[in-house]
């Protein structure tokens, strides 16, 4: 028998070009049996390029892949398969309705024994550390739980190579930690992961190697021990990020926007209901509501800007104004502005063009409208004004929404919520799939609008942003609000805590302490 | 070698409005050999369809008779699928407003007056009105299917037809005939041109054009329509109120629906009959559609599908062929467009097997 060659997957000069970019640039990527190797990069960077190519989604321009030292062609998702190549996707593909098992046994082409195959769940879930009861319906798991079952069902297969695109963007701290000991006793047993992420802290505490890219090129290819954070973000971004500034003032502005008491029924069993909701957000401080996704987030958004109406108009206080029954319009002419968590269709119209799209939410304080007709000429001003100063990159006004990247979209939709100078502004998920430079962009503008003397509220799943860019913090767990805290005194665990719905023992506040 | 649909990376824009094109070409095809199976010589049967009628001023004045209803309905059907409601009932408010209007001529049978016609049209859009206020109602406070209670109304408003002319609205000197008074000259819409049929009717038609564009293209009203249809979660984001669209969208249908039938009973018609329309309120449906939902497309939509009826009326006469030939061309049309409507978001490939993502 032959020596068993040093490494188990092998990439050489993978290419793939897209209509106008180049995904992947002649990209190498090498993998030993047992290392947990990290591919980093912005979004857009081409990690999800490379991983479709090695999972055979995607098949590439050029480049080869040699598999145990044997050059492989995988066309197909069940090549890679055969081959000992399993994928975690973010986007889980579960039935809500059927339990865990009957979930597993659908993924499998051969007939099962369902009792046979719950079985084989439970002990691979107990050697793992995976806790699991087979026969749990999915719709009464949480985020954590259901990844789990991604995870069983790709062990099952026996693979060898496990790819996890992202895995920690849906979970809290705690549950972070717990995936890091899984993978760490797997990647014990030989078993080679490739993990995808762009979060630092996590690829420093659980990586072996890193492959950085940048633009579709291969950066570097370094131990991560003997980087730091700071050296692994320049070769991710090519720069030195400079930090925001936290407001120096202490809030002590007056109240802009209050709400008391809101409770909220849920509209569809998909949907989650608002809790007794209690919070205050002043002039010139920025408040942060972390939270995992689907704990009431949208809900909040839709409740607070007016999309959905409260059963109290005294629920929801604008500049001490009962507004609870007031719909948006009423609610931006009193100095409200929002940015939903998803840009297209919610956000902005994708097929519309962004004049159509600037005229959206600014035509009641931009005065677009006379005499029940629409003032194009005005309009188009406004979407080129938004375009210029918010370094929108565009073909011009007169493109689609949907043509624009998520970041571009996402400079346009705020800087056309900012440019109308609002008092107030939510915003849900400001840099969600936005790159590192209009990440910054916009996280200034909103430092600025509240410096400003504009009551700031950020809602994210990005803790590190929340713990970066505001004055107070707090989450959100199954629709309930949790009390806020200076972020000063805050630690990423105490927020891990909250958003897992765990009071911290130290007193926190609804509104801004005066100490 | 089968060709692949391949999905484009942006809708083509050409083929919104190349689809119509193709679809009108594919349907004749398809009707030569429609043509064909029945042992008609194709050539002159496509004569007798499109190149006969209009060979003549009476022929010309026909079509923009026939074309009247269509364009009407169709430009207030393209608003409202526009906006994603989808009044397919057009048919029974058509009707509605043809009883409402007819009823308001037979009323005032034995007088003069400037102001009948005037009553008429105002009674025509009030009884289109009426009917697709139920549909909206229902949508709105059940949210019933709007497609299934307008499809339905239509029956009922036919039946309610048929019921009056047995029944209250007879001529009580018509020997017993399912058919109203004729008309006094007051009730009957002034001709545009002597010799022929076409009405002021054909200008209101115009009118309605010119202010469907208005609405789409310049007024928040046509604003809120394109985004409730393109984008509802952006459309509540915005403030507009679906509910409102809703009831904007219907109300409006059935009133140029109304408005047509009473034209139709005060122009070419002349008096309440059983049969009032031959299908206009669901041939609509396809005006809209062929004409790319938009006012000015609809003109030309209405015009062409008016050109089928009155070639199916010619094929009928000089070629024996039976009346369904009409309702076969329009069908084939819708069919055709329909398909080729997959054009836009798709491109044929031939040869091998696609790449699963189009790298042109």
């Amino acid at each position: 028998m032959k020596d068993n060659p040093p490494y188990l997957i092998e990439l050489q000069g993978m290419t793939k070009a897209f209509p106008g970019v180049l995904a992947n640039d002649a990209v190498d990527l090498k993998i030993k049996p047992g290392e947990i190797h990290a591919l980093l990069g912005e979004n857009g960077a081409g990690k999800s390029t490379l991983v479709k190519m090695i999972y055979g989604i995607l098949k590439p321009d050029a480049g080869t892949i040699l598999f145990n030292g044997q050059p492989v062609k995988i066309d197909t998702p069940a090549d890679a398969r055969d081959l000992g190549i399993a994928m975690v996707f973010q986007h889980f593909s579960l039935f809500d309705s059927l339990s865990v098992v009957e979930n597993i046994s659908l993924g499998i082409s051969r007939a099962v024994d369902l009792k046979q195959l719950a079985g084989e769940i439970t002990e691979i879930s107990g050697r793992y550390g995976l806790p699991l009861d087979p026969h749990r319906h999915v719709y009464t798991l949480s985020v954590g739980e259901r990844q789990r079952i991604e995870i069983i069902r790709c062990l099952l297969q026996d693979p060898r190579l496990l790819v996890m695109d992202e895995p920690t963007s849906v979970l809290t701290p705690q549950e972070v930690r717990k995936l890091f000991l899984t993978l760490n006793r797997l990647a014990g047993e030989g078993l080679a992961i490739l993990y995808i992420s762009h979060k630092l802290d996590e690829i420093k505490a659980l990586c072996h190697q890193a492959t950085i890219l940048r633009l579709g090129k291969r950066v570097n290819t370094v131990s991560v021990d003997t980087e730091s954070t700071s050296s692994l973000a320049m070769m991710m971004m090519g720069e030195e990020m400079e930090k925001i500034a936290r407001g120096q003032a202490v809030a002590t502005g007056e109240i802009r926007l209050k709400v008391d008491n809101l409770t909220m029924p849920a509209m569809d069993n998909t949907s989650i209901s608002l809790t007794d909701i209690h919070l205050e957000v002043r002039a010139g401080e920025i408040v942060g509501i972390a939270g995992v996704a689907g704990n009431g987030q949208d809900e909040l958004l839709k409740a607070l800007n007016g999309e959905e109406s409260c059963q109290l108009a005294a629920s929801i206080i604008i500049e001490n104004q009962h507004s609870g029954k007031l719909g948006p319009n009423a609610r931006r002419r009193a100095g409200m502005a929002s940015v939903p968590e998803k840009r297209l269709g919610h956000g902005a119209i994708p097929d519309m063009d962004l004049v159509d799209n600037a005229f959206m939410t600014g035509f009641q304080r931009m005065g677009l409208l006379a005499k029940g007709l629409i003032n194009y000429s005005k309009t188009r001003t406004f979407a080129q004004k938004v375009i210029a100063d918010f370094g929108v990159k565009t073909a011009g006004a007169k493109v689609p929404a949907n043509s624009l990247s998520g970041g571009n979209l996402q400079k346009f939709i705020i800087g056309r919520e900012l440019t109308q100078q609002p008092d107030i502004l939510i915003v849900s998920q400001p840099t969600w799939g936005v790159d590192a430079g209009a990440t910054q962009t916009i996280r200034q503008s909103l430092r600025k609008l509240a410096d400003r003397g504009a009551a700031v509220l950020v809602i994210s799943q990005d803790l590190d942003e929340l713990m970066e860019m505001s004055d107070r913090i707090g989450a959100i767990c199954g629709g309930r609000l949790s009390l806020f805290y200076p972020t000063a005194e805050m630690t990423v665990e105490k927020v891990g805590l909250l958003m897992a719905g765990v009071p911290l023992e130290k007193g926190g506040a609804h509104v801004a302490s005066f100490s | 070698m089968w060709p692949h649909l391949v999905r484009r990376r942006l809708p083509s824009k050409a083929m919104v409005y190349l689809s119509p094109v193709l679809a009108l070409v594919l349907s004749m095809l398809a009707g030569i050999i429609l043509f064909l199976i029945m042992g008609v010589s194709p050539l002159g049967a496509l004569h007798a369809f499109f190149i006969e009628p209009l060979s003549s001023v009476y022929g010309l004045a026909e079509l923009g008779v026939k074309a009247t209803p269509l364009v009407l309905i169709g430009v207030a059907l393209a608003l409202g699928f526009k906006a994603g409601v989808w009044n397919i009932g057009a048919e029974g408010q058509l009707t509605m407003g043809a009883i409402c209007g007819g009823v308001v001529a037979l009323y005032f049978y034995d007088r003069e007056g400037f102001y009948i016609i005037p009553l008429m049209l105002g009674a025509g859009v009030f009884g289109g009105v009426a009917w697709a206020a139920i549909v909206a109602f229902l949508r709105v406070r059940f949210n019933a299917n709007e497609i299934l209670t307008s499809l339905m109304l239509s029956y009922v408003a036919g039946l309610l037809l048929n019921m009056l002319m047995h029944g209250p609205l007879k001529d009580p000197d018509g020997f017993n005939f399912p058919e109203s008074r004729q008309f006094s000259d007051s009730a009957l819409l002034p001709l545009l041109q002597e010799g022929t049929r076409l009405h002021i009717g054909a200008i209101i038609a115009l009118a309605a054009v010119a202010l469907g564009w208005l609405i789409l293209s310049r007024t928040l009203l046509g604003y809120q329509i394109k985004v409730a249809g393109s984008a509802p979660a952006a459309c509540e984001h915005a403030g507009f109120s679906h509910a409102k669209i809703i009831w904007t969208t219907l109300l409006l249908g059935g009133g140029m629906a109304g408005l047509a039938g009473t034209i139709e009973v005060a122009g070419p018609i002349g008096q309440l009959l059983p049969n009032i329309s031959p299908g206009y309120g669901f041939t609509a449906i396809i005006v809209a559609y062929v004409g790319r939902l938009h006012p000015l497309g609809v003109l030309f939509a209405g015009l062409l599908l008016a050109l089928t009826y009155l070639g199916g009326e010619t094929a009928q006469i000089q070629l024996n062929l039976p009346v369904a030939v009409t309702g076969v061309f329009q069908g084939l049309l819708l069919f055709f467009l329909l398909a080729s409507d997959v054009l836009i978001l798709y491109r044929l490939q031939f040869g091998m097997a696609a790449p699963a993502v189009e790298t042109s």
